[in-house]
């Protein structure tokens, strides 16, 4: 069976005046149905532009410069635009970060519903209607009705979040991309939008490419987990292999920088310096500047993705022997097995 | 939203008293009523006694309160050169006006919009360079430049259009229209185009750096990524945006046309307003003048008022905290 | 010295050198002040002088045309006026007219918007509501009534000879808002700023604070609107001229001169209006596109009115 969603050596480039920029420099990810997929990094690592380069929505001046993008039956950045805007919206929806900029001030939510239906299914108004407010039932929107009529200064953050998510459902996509969804919540009520997020694709059946900076979010949602860093993945497995035993030293910084990793009372660690512009991105590794490991190869050669002890569990890195954990990797196989 | 109404209301009636009171003055400190009425072949001592019979030598606010109550019944004195009441005048002329304003805003209604969206959707092909360059020009040029220019290409060279007067007219319910005619409509031709170039380079720019600017929001990247049809992204999604600064600018706009009716009037003899304002001042009609400035006062402060209220009504922003 | 050397450092200067646009337009922009100011001597006759001209040399074509003659380079006007001088002349009126308009509006509305803007309460919502009140009112209007009301209480022969300074005062009049309202955005923005804190906490009067401390950081907004304003009073100069309500032909402007030779050109003597309109409007041009530059330059954070 072949996979619902294949990306492979991905590059995105930015035309500025002084020559090319590279955002995404060769990445490469699987996604099967009803698969989870965590993308995780810090701003400017390339996540977002990896979400938009799968509908092939980068803006200007960024452009796929190589690469393939498989989705079912197509192949996504080779396909005319019309082609490419049936599936877009369609078959690959996508949640944006910030909800009370992604809805159109002007439109009622009705009319920013019902014109997504009608852009793709040969339905009329009425029936769009009532797939609109079947789909804000899902989402939990009370008096549906109600709402269809108003627009989106008049509803709450988190209610705009849902009706953006019930937006992503209309028209029963085989996979969603959702970009830092609960970033721009109140903290109170990001818990329930994951947690309704994650339900809904199991119930309808969709693959979810959730990107975000927050590891401790990804973790509990998907089965697995890219970690990316200056426009390359550097890490990538299943959550539970990433979480308790990660084998990039960047992880390993990002997970002992999340609270509750660490003893109660302990200090947070933070991982030294920056992550580097993209205007100058070291040679070699191009996290060796900021490594507690690195070694004269790093500086010299980029490490590929090379399978590390676990299964599916890959990383990129020349050190990787040193940052075994056996007692944990032990531990987890174990359970794994039982 | 009914106080916001309100609100303004009372601004403008403010605003149209103090317009009166200039214009009273005016009309009290350089104009001569006797003279409007009976001429200057009247002695001193009749004068004198129309004046008082007239009550020009009451009190200050008692001539301007009769001053007001006349406004308002539609009574701005008689014009000494028409030798008829100020207002039918100036009701006869402003057909031709009015219909010079709405020949040149149809012409701006029917050329920024598509013009100013094309240059905001594809910025660098080359009409979009050249509508860019030449409204750099445009906004530098006078308009009776345009409109001289106009009539010796047009008229004088090429012998294609008439480049003075409205041409034959037709009196439809007392409105004295050319708008019915052949040969009106194509009197109409150069003047709009003159005066619409005073204002099609501005709104195109503001439409196309409106629209750009609303083009790269989150909320058109998502109509995007919803997969919409892009005639719908831009032209629902985007222009609608595009429209609510747009049309706060119109009002005032409109009003700035209206003055530039005066200089495009002047060229092409149009027999409007602004040309009977200009040959009143020439004739130091004052009753006249004054007239003129009430009216085109009123009629300000009536379009201003309009527009504020309109853009509430768009604006459902606006709508809302008005209704709080 | 130093501040030429700091500002020939200065990131504004460095930024001038580098765009042809800027570079161009000021460089035209100073070439025709200087012309202005220098007509005297720049041009070939003093068109002042009725008895420099003869009614007989009217109606001359431009030199290299058939019946063109040496001594006019750009031919005649229709009383006899060497064209080339008499744009001069123009150009002098128009540029004295729109820098002082400019001063008189700048003026006026620095001392309002300021004093809007620091007192604040009651007289700042009265002050901006007059400013509201004449911004909703094209200025072109007000300035044409104002011009026609002027003319009427002086009498044509009157105003005529007044003619420059009341079209300084009508268009600085008419314009007067938009400083009122820049200069209070300004204000307001740098007002509550520590700097101005402080020196009302030393006990400084306000009227000192107001324009020793505040002005000045007004100061860049004012620069950048003064030039398109200065395109602008001298664009309303034409038009007043054009309907007979500005300058008179004996002492025109770029206006009057272009309405003096409108109604030759349907005779075939286009040059008398032709070449004044291309100065006209050159000269407006290159000062608007200066003043493009000036304010992507300096971008202040003009009043959106």
């Amino acid at each position: 069976m072949g996979h619902l969603l294949e990306v492979n050596g991905l590059e995105v480039k930015f035309a500025l005046r002084f020559g090319d920029l590279t955002a995404i420099d060769g990445i490469s990810f699987t996604l099967d149905k009803k698969e989870k997929l965590g993308l995780v990094g810090e701003s400017g690592a390339g996540k977002s532009v990896t979400g938009f380069a799968v509908i092939n929505l980068i803006s200007k001046p960024g452009f796929i410069s190589g690469g393939s993008i498989r989705f079912e039956e197509h192949e996504l950045n080779r396909l005319p635009e019309e082609k490419m805007r049936s599936i877009r919206g369609n078959r690959i929806s996508m949640i944006f970060q910030d909800p009370m900029m992604t809805l159109n001030p002007v439109l009622t939510i009705g009319t920013q519903m019902i014109e997504t239906v009608l852009a793709h299914r040969d339905a009329s108004k009425s029936d769009a209607r009532d797939i609109a407010l079947e789909k804000l039932r899902k989402v939990y929107i009370p008096s549906p009705e109600k709402r269809l009529e108003q627009y989106p200064h008049e509803l709450s953050g988190g209610m705009r979040q849902r009706i953006v998510i019930a937006i992503a459902l209309l028209t029963n996509p085989a996979l969603i991309i959702a970009d830092e969804p609960t970033t721009a919540l109140d903290v109170t009520i990001q818990a329930g939008i994951m947690e309704l997020l994650s339900q809904l694709c199991e119930t309808e059946n969709m693959g979810m490419i959730l990107i975000t900076h927050d590891l401790a979010v990804v973790s509990q949602v998907t089965q697995r987990i890219a970690v990316m860093y200056a426009g390359r993945i550097i890490e990538t497995g299943p959550s539970d292999y990433i979480v308790n035993c990660p084998r990039h030293p960047y992880t390993i910084g990002l997970i002992n920088s999340l609270p509750g990793a660490r003893k109660a009372g302990s200090r947070l660690t933070q991982i030294p310096g920056m992550m580097p512009n993209l205007t100058a991105i070291p040679p070699g590794c191009a996290f060796h500047p900021r490594c507690r490991l690195q070694e004269p190869v790093c500086k010299k050669s980029r490490p590929a993705l090379e399978p590390v002890s676990a299964p599916e569990h890959f990383a990129a890195c020349h050190q990787v022997d040193k940052t075994v954990d056996q007692d944990k990797l032990l531990n987890l196989l174990n359970e794994d097995n039982q | 939203m009914f106080a916001f109404i309100v609100r303004r209301i009372i601004q403008a009636i403010f605003v149209m008293v103090i317009i009166a009171g200039i214009g009273f003055t005016v009309q009290n400190k350089l104009g001569d009523p006797v003279r409007d009425m009976v001429g200057e072949r009247v002695s001193v001592a009749e004068r004198e006694a129309l004046r008082d019979k007239l009550g020009l030598n009451d009190p200050f606010l008692t001539q301007f309160g009769r001053f007001v109550r006349n406004a308002v019944h539609g009574d701005l004195g008689i014009s000494y050169f028409h030798n008829k009441p100020t207002v039918d005048v100036i009701l006869s002329k402003a057909p031709a006006t009015l219909e010079l304003v709405f020949g040149s805003t149809v012409m701006i209604l029917v050329l920024c919009f598509p013009i100013g969206i094309y240059t905001a959707i594809k910025p660098k092909t080359w009409f979009s360079r050249f509508v860019m360059g030449s409204s750099t020009i445009g906004v530098a040029v006078p308009v009776f430049l345009t409109a001289i220019t106009l009539i010796y290409i047009f008229g004088v060279e090429l012998k294609w259009l008439p480049s003075y007067g409205r041409g034959e007219t037709v009196d439809i319910w007392g409105w004295d229209t050319g708008l019915l005619t052949a040969d009106g409509l194509l009197h109409l031709i150069l003047p709009s185009i003159s005066l619409s170039s005073i204002m099609l380079p501005l709104y195109i720019r503001l439409i196309r750096s409106e629209m750009m600017e609303v083009l790269e929001t989150e909320y058109i990247k998502f109509a995007w990524a919803k997969g919409l049809r892009r005639y719908r992204v831009w032209l629902v999604h985007a222009f609608k945006n595009t429209l609510l600064p747009v049309v706060t600018v119109f009002g005032v706009e409109i009003g700035i046309l209206f003055a530039f009716t005066l200089l495009t009037e002047t060229v092409f003899q149009w027999q409007g307003m602004g040309f009977m304002f200009l040959e009143a001042v020439e004739r130091s009609d004052t009753a006249l003048l004054v007239a003129y400035l009430v009216v085109v006062g009123v009629m300000f402060v009536v379009i201003n008022t309009l527009v504020d209220i309109a853009y509430g009504f768009i604006n459902p922003m606006v709508r809302i905290t008005g209704a709080k | 010295m130093r501040s030429w050397q700091r500002f020939r450092q200065s990131y504004f200067f460095y930024s001038f050198k580098r765009d042809p646009v800027a570079l161009g337009s000021f460089s035209i922009f100073f070439f025709l002040f200087m012309v202005s100011i220098f007509a005297p001597l720049v041009a070939p006759y003093n068109t002042y002088d009725t008895s420099t001209y003869d009614i007989m040399d009217a109606e001359l074509p431009p030199s290299w045309m058939d019946d063109g003659e040496e001594r006019f380079l750009l031919g005649t006007d229709i009383q006899g006026r060497d064209l080339y001088s008499t744009m001069i002349y123009g150009l002098r009126t128009s540029v004295f007219i729109g820098v002082g308009a400019v001063l008189f509006q700048a003026i006026l509305g620095i001392i309002v918007g300021l004093t809007a803007g620091y007192l604040g309460g009651r007289v700042d919502s009265t002050l901006m509501r007059i400013a509201d009140i004449q911004f909703s009112i094209p200025y072109l209007i007000v300035a044409i009534i104002a011009s026609a009301i002027f003319q009427l209480a002086f009498g044509v022969g009157r105003f005529e000879e007044l003619a420059l300074p009341l079209l300084i005062v009508i268009i600085g009049l008419s314009e007067w808002p938009k400083y009122a309202r820049t200069v209070r955005a300004s204000v307001l923005g740098e007002k509550n700023k520590e700097y101005v804190e402080a020196a009302r906490v030393i006990g400084l009067n306000r009227r000192l604070i107001m324009f020793r401390h505040i002005l000045p950081n007004t100061m860049t907004p004012v620069l950048v609107i003064s030039t398109i304003q200065v395109a602008q009073a001298i664009m309303s100069e034409a038009a007043l001229s054009f309907l007979g309500l500005g300058m008179p032909v004996t002492k025109p402007s770029l206006g009057s001169l272009i309405k003096a030779g409108f109604e030759y050109v349907f005779s075939g003597s286009w040059w008398i209006t032709f070449f004044p309109g291309i100065l006209l409007v050159t000269f407006t041009l290159v000062i608007i596109l200066f003043g493009d530059w000036l304010r992507d330059v300096l971008n202040p954070k003009l009043y959106k009115g």
